[in-house]
């Protein structure tokens, strides 16, 4: 399967997460949360380049009792937590986020 | 309430060349949802996954030693060296990455993940397990 943005096709699997981690760039994050009819807004850029930021320190993607904890930790206990994380990725923050970031999908998390 | 096991996880083997090493630090990150009692015992080759420096270009695979470092993030913060082992590859503490975990209860101090443990130890932190895994 292959993603077209801006006449660049990128590889894509089954589930719509990038093949290539290295081709990420915004506006693929933006096609890939437009292809789920969503749109990001600046929260959403937090949690993903918090993603990006963990992903690249220690080559996995967090679980999302992880994600929730540090989220809290970096951006405030307002948004550490699973609702507001919720909220901004229904099907599910660790999934639905790490798929906008380009990263592979979590192993066993939601 | 549900009872909480100790897990013991022994890892063996140098960290490329089989998936072992690999699968047990997914095991233990996967396991580590279900908030037991988790504690990882590196012995014999088993040591040299914790070795700074690491570089995979030539072996193709994915250099996952960095991935130890977020272990204390998934609260699995009990990592067991054997002394032995250590010794006899030539290595020392200074030779492992230094992994740490910051105390909840302790207004979030990073503290040392890391101990190095004899045989005598060894063998009784084992025999303490309520589930070993071997890898």
């Amino acid at each position: 399967m292959a993603l077209e943005v801006n006449g660049k096709s990128y590889e894509v699997d089954e589930e719509g997460y990038l093949a290539n981690l290295n081709e990420w760039n915004p506006e693929v994050a933006a096609a890939l949360a437009a292809s789920d009819d969503a749109e990001l807004t600046e929260s959403h850029w937090e949690v993903i380049n918090f993603l990006r930021e963990y992903y690249e320190e220690y080559q996995i993607a967090p679980a999302v009792r992880v994600l929730t904890k540090a989220i809290g930790k970096r951006l405030g206990k307002d948004k550490g937590n699973s609702k507001y994380l919720y909220e901004l990725f229904p099907y599910g923050p660790a999934k639905q986020a790490c798929k906008y970031a380009g990263l592979p999908k979590p192993t066993g998390c939601v | 309430m549900s009872v909480t096991k100790k897990f013991v996880y022994i890892n063996r083997k140098a960290p490329y060349g089989t998936v072992y090493a690999l699968e047990s630090l997914e095991v233990v990150l996967i396991g580590a949802a279900f908030e037991q009692e988790v504690q990882l015992v590196f012995v014999d080759d088993g040591v040299y996954q914790l070795t700074k420096g690491q570089s995979t270009e030539g072996v193709g695979m994915k250099n996952f030693s960095k991935t130890y470092a977020a272990l204390g993030d998934y609260d699995v913060n009990q990592i067991y060296v054997d002394e032995q082992s250590l010794k006899e590859r030539g290595l020392s503490m200074d030779d492992l990455q230094a992994l740490t975990y910051e105390d909840e209860d302790d207004d979030w101090a990073e503290k040392s993940s890391m101990q190095l443990v004899n045989r005598e130890q060894l063998a009784a932190l084992i025999g303490d397990a309520d589930v070993l895994l071997n890898f």
